[in-house]
């Protein structure tokens, strides 16, 4: 086995997917604790889906799909977040209707587009052979601002997502972490799309923290877990890939599902 | 000396007037409680004087700024099972100065111990929020209030699904907060007369509107 992993590490596009999974794992770990707890993990999925449409429409169009990606996640997540606020139904219904909007538009231009070569289960499923070297060096920057951003803001962070109304009458500015996490997920959600899928990116942002909060009794121990958990799924996801030649989205997910009930049953046994 | 000044205070919501050109003031170590039927605005005053919302009209703290006050939203809005300790929570209302970073300083550290010393929880310190009953919840939010506060507090319904004796018990905490020149506001539901604590009564109450002294207050719902 060893033999194969040090075969797995010889190839270039296993590096940079490699690099991009950590890295990815680690931020997109982070911005998932403050949206499950603030009951918002639906955001992740929703702008996987309207990321899917938009590279789609971008590919058809001429467009740098991942820029155009990047772009239009923003405004979606901007979007759903002023929603939230504003509208009388809630953000699930936003989240919803965009997400199925997306998804048929996605599939859409995929098929009209004339001597097609792509498959769309790329961008599903996630395919590690669509990750460029810039995408790699944009995962690093961006997991790299998100992680500094996170060490910075982390107690700012822990009173918005346990009582809104409370940080708002202190002075926080709930709306601007609001944005910056919105934000973040997004580019998180475009990048990540590429080695996960647009189906399974959710799986990325959302499962760390559920496993987390199984064990975990304090927030910075939730972070800490959550953090573990992601990095561990991936690693563990990424090698068993390789090796049992299974898709790198499909199969990091499974590790993700099985850290979460592991970490359920151990906490029923506690 | 006044601390809060509310004066022709307006609050709607797009055609629906709630709150309509209300003005009061409060002195230094005034315990108000503000009570009013479902619907009357006495949350939304809450929310304007705490600058969630925006208002019409004046809202003027005196002596402190207005992010300098302790605020207890109503318990129904937080998680119950969200995963944090007790530590964590009553140090983050020490946030409305600046502090950034991953850890509390020593200063903070000894606000909190001596914070949950004084509503004599420092043994709940480590426990999950989670796993508290609901009058220790009710002081845990009031010990993370007084780290925000030594001058004024303002709670949105805090007696909520609290039984009699986490209702006195947090009730016995505020008259002694109050009696130290701690200044308060308290939305309540809770008008039996026996239980009306405080000095002065808003009353939002379409039928009955009303600001004064509690004494006041109790003698016209009498002769009513």
């Amino acid at each position: 086995m060893i033999n194969q992993i040090t075969e797995m590490l010889s190839y270039g596009f296993i590096q940079r997917a490699l690099i991009v999974g950590i890295f990815l794992s680690i931020a997109s770990a982070l911005v998932g604790v403050p949206l499950v707890l603030r009951r918002k993990s639906m955001l992740g999925d929703g702008l996987s889906h309207v990321s899917f449409g938009a590279v789609a429409f971008a590919m058809f169009v001429g467009l740098a799909p991942a820029k155009f990606a990047v772009v239009i996640a923003i405004l979606a997540a901007l979007l759903i977040l002023k929603s939230d606020k504003k509208s009388k139904s809630s953000s699930e219904s936003h989240i919803a209707i965009m997400s199925a909007g997306a998804l048929a538009i996605g599939m859409l231009f995929l098929s009209l587009q004339k001597g097609n070569t792509i498959d769309p289960n790329s961008y599903l499923f996630g395919s590690i052979l669509l990750i460029t070297p810039s995408d790699l060096w944009l995962s690093v920057i961006v997991s790299l601002i998100a992680i500094v951003l996170y060490c910075f803001f982390y107690k700012q962070i822990f009173a918005v997502s346990f009582d809104e109304e409370f940080a708002r009458a202190i002075g926080i500015k709930a709306g601007f972490y609001d944005v910056v996490f919105a934000v973040i997920c997004s580019v998180i959600v475009v990048l990540g799309m590429k080695l996960n899928g647009a189906l399974l990116i959710s799986a990325f942002i959302v499962f760390p923290c559920l496993s987390a909060m199984q064990i975990a009794k304090s927030f910075k121990f939730v972070v800490v877990c959550s953090v573990l958990f992601g990095l561990l799924s991936f690693l563990v996801g990424f090698v068993m890939s390789y090796l049992l030649a299974t898709p790198a989205g499909a199969t990091i997910a499974i590790c993700e599902l099985f850290f979460y009930l592991l970490a359920f049953v151990v906490a029923k046994i506690k | 000396m006044t601390v809060l000044k509310v004066e022709n205070l307006s609050i709607s919501f797009g055609d629906v007037a709630v709150i309509s050109k209300l003005s009061f003031e409060l002195e230094e170590g005034d315990f108000l409680c503000v009570v009013g039927e479902n619907g009357s605005g006495k949350s939304t005053l809450l929310k304007a004087i705490t600058g969630e919302i925006q208002a019409k009209g004046k809202i003027k703290f005196e002596g402190i700024k207005q992010n300098q006050v302790g605020y207890i939203s109503q318990k129904s809005k937080i998680e119950e099972k969200f995963p944090a300790t007790v530590e964590e929570i009553v140090a983050s209302g020490s946030l409305n100065s600046p502090n950034f970073g991953f850890f509390y300083n020593r200063k903070i550290k000894a606000k909190t111990r001596d914070a949950l010393k004084a509503l004599k929880i420092e043994k709940l310190a480590k426990r999950s929020f989670g796993e508290l009953s609901g009058g220790q919840k009710q002081k845990v939010l009031l010990a993370r209030a007084l780290m925000a506060t030594e001058k004024f507090i303002i709670l949105d319904e805090p007696s909520n699904n609290l039984d009699q004796k986490s209702r006195q018990e947090l009730y016995d905490n505020l008259r002694a907060l109050n009696e130290q020149g701690m200044t308060v506001i308290m939305v309540t539901h809770d008008l039996d007369h026996g239980n009306l604590i405080g000095n002065k009564i808003l009353s939002l109450s379409k039928n009955m509107p009303f600001f004064g002294s509690t004494s006041d207050y109790v003698e016209r719902i009498h002769h009513d």
